[in-house]
């Protein structure tokens, strides 16, 4: 179903916070969108806003052809009629009912079947939630918010109550249960490889305010701005395919050169770097653990404070981000002939 | 001998004032609970007046409350033909305002502790406010529903400066365990006191180990 979902409303918190944030999703072209922005930086009140756990100021939000929210007509949709799924990010379980009540809270009886089936969560039907993991909670959770066939579904750092090991496995089946489930979602996080991991476009909100929107790559090559650049931070999203894998290592091809990196069982097409997690030598460093080293130009040294941003070309571009101290120590000037140092653990794959 | 009449209309006075007092208790504690009225505080001394004020002083103005010549006791009159002070029905008024302490705080701080989040969550799944009461904050504030329900009865099973004070003493009518365990008492017959109030101790004490014991493999299923 096509249509957009619009919201351009302020909400004064009582820390003097304000929201003002303005947003049009068109829920065709963008089955996942993610909310992007550091903590604080209103995210989870935008959210509630939209499924009216909290009421706006002033403003209006649409979704398709119906009005949630307008201070101009006086129109206050309770959350009930709004039909907008919530996940919360500790998933808000009913402690006191058994996996498949919980799942049957608001379904109908065929459709609570039908969902405990297709989230691999029939065995655990008689379960209490306190007995389950921190992922079989997350997909009962969603398995929940499914079956009262919402129109929306919103979800508040679904991934952050996880442990990292399941986070990284979370990460694509959540994608993969959510482009199945059908609905189109917002998804509000503060991590940069789950943004590239499940949305298909992005919105980046900093001090309550929407600073840019549109397709995830795209955001992150090109920030709008110095503050989104510094929210978003991962400056390094490369293509990448596989040529090998084994041992727990996927070796990948970007540009003409080879990247080691951990296999996290995805076929990944991306490669995300933080310019942080790079660090140069002027020697290769032979007796070191790091998997990666390659050999480099440096196309620019920029200093920004006490960071250094190092423009790289090792075959493919790769921006570094090294203290000014020790780019002063090894006396980097364009032209200079040095070795990238990447660990493995920081290539982060994504499909 | 024990005063029968008198336990038994103990036991119906403390099993009107607890029914009484939940069905009016629990809407009470809700609103107290969640409501972010800024006024609430004055709601909240009232109902927590009758934990400091002097039993005499509430059932005096109770008394006064009820009386033919208040309005309250006009229209009582007026509806039943009957008079408030020194009936059954003026020491159930009476019992359940002294005690209505005694239910809404727990049951209100039973409600506050169940995490907002899952209220939120039922609403967010279409399910309405009152649905989401029974199917949810219900059933998890169940420990503190019990402990308002058997305060409330085990307080008016020994309640005596109010009971003297609106219901007087009349036997079968406002002769309550207490009152008559004064009698007995005054009427220097310690035998007959002794027996009647180790059945009171008893029976409270009975009560309470129940409840605690029961508290414990309550949390016990999902904690």
């Amino acid at each position: 179903m096509a249509g957009e979902l619009i919201c351009a409303c302020r909400k004064r918190l009582t820390s003097g916070f304000e929201v003002d944030a303005s947003l049009r999703i068109g829920l065709a072209e963008s089955p996942v969108t993610v909310l992007f922005g550091p903590s604080g930086a209103g995210k989870t009140t935008l959210l509630r806003l939209l499924a009216g756990l909290e009421q706006a100021d002033s403003g209006e939000i649409r979704f398709r052809d119906e009005v949630w929210y307008s201070s101009a007509r006086g129109v206050r949709l309770p959350p009930q009629q709004r039909r907008a799924g919530f996940l919360f990010q500790d998933y808000a379980l009913f402690p006191h009912l058994t996996v498949a009540k919980n799942v049957g809270y608001a379904a109908r009886p065929g459709r609570q079947r039908k969902l405990l089936e297709a989230f691999g969560l029939a065995k655990l039907a008689a379960e209490y939630p306190r007995a389950i993991s921190g992922g079989q909670q997350q997909r009962v959770a969603l398995a929940r918010a499914l079956a009262a066939e919402p129109a929306l579904l919103l979800l508040d750092e679904p991934l952050s109550a996880l442990d990292a090991a399941t986070r990284g496995r979370m990460r694509h089946e959540l994608r993969r249960m959510l482009i199945e489930g059908g609905v189109p979602s917002i998804v509000v996080t503060h991590d940069r490889v789950e943004a590239v991991a499940l949305g298909d476009r992005m919105a980046v909100m900093v001090d309550g305010r929407i600073r840019q929107e549109g397709p995830v790559q795209e955001v992150f090559r090109h920030p709008a701005d110095a503050q989104v650049a510094e929210s978003v931070g991962m400056e390094n999203v490369l293509p990448v395919e596989v040529v090998d894998r084994q041992g727990g290592l996927v070796t990948v091809d970007v540009g003409a050169a080879r990247l080691e990196c951990l296999d996290t069982g995805v076929s990944p097409t991306w490669a995300c770097i933080r310019a942080e997690d790079v660090s140069l030598a002027r020697h290769t460093p032979e007796a070191s653990s790091v998997r990666n080293r390659l050999p480099a130009r440096v196309l620019s040294v920029l200093l920004e404070g006490p960071l250094a941003r190092v423009e790289l070309d090792c075959g493919f571009p790769l921006i570094a981000a090294i203290t000014a101290q020790s780019a002063a120590d090894m006396n980097l000037k364009p032209g200079d002939l040095v070795y990238a140092v990447v660990k493995a653990t920081a290539v982060h794959l994504t499909a | 001998m024990m005063d029968w009449q008198a336990i038994w209309l103990s036991l119906r006075l403390a099993a009107s004032t607890t029914a009484i007092l939940l069905a009016a208790g629990m809407p009470l504690a809700y609103w107290l609970a969640f409501s972010r009225r800024r006024w609430k505080f004055l709601v909240e001394a009232v109902v927590a007046l009758p934990l400091v004020l002097p039993p005499t002083v509430l059932g005096f103005y109770i008394l006064l409350a009820i009386g033919p010549r208040s309005p309250v006791g006009a229209l009582y009159a007026k509806i039943t033909g009957g008079m408030l002070p020194f009936s059954f029905q003026g020491l159930l008024l009476a019992s359940v305002l002294y005690s209505l302490p005694f239910t809404v705080q727990p049951i209100a701080s039973a409600f506050a502790a169940v995490d907002g989040k899952l209220m939120e969550a039922s609403w967010c799944l279409g399910v309405s406010r009152l649905a989401t009461f029974r199917r949810v904050v219900a059933p998890l504030a169940l420990p503190g529903i019990a402990t308002g329900a058997i305060l409330s009865f085990a307080h008016t099973m020994g309640e005596f400066g109010v009971v003297l004070m609106v219901g007087g003493n009349i036997a079968g009518v406002t002769r309550t365990v207490s009152i008559s365990i004064y009698d007995q008492a005054q009427a220097l017959d310690y035998a007959a006191a002794a027996r009647t109030s180790i059945f009171l101790l008893a029976v409270s004490f009975t009560v309470l180990a129940l409840t605690y014991a029961l508290q414990r493999r309550f949390w016990w299923r999902f904690w």
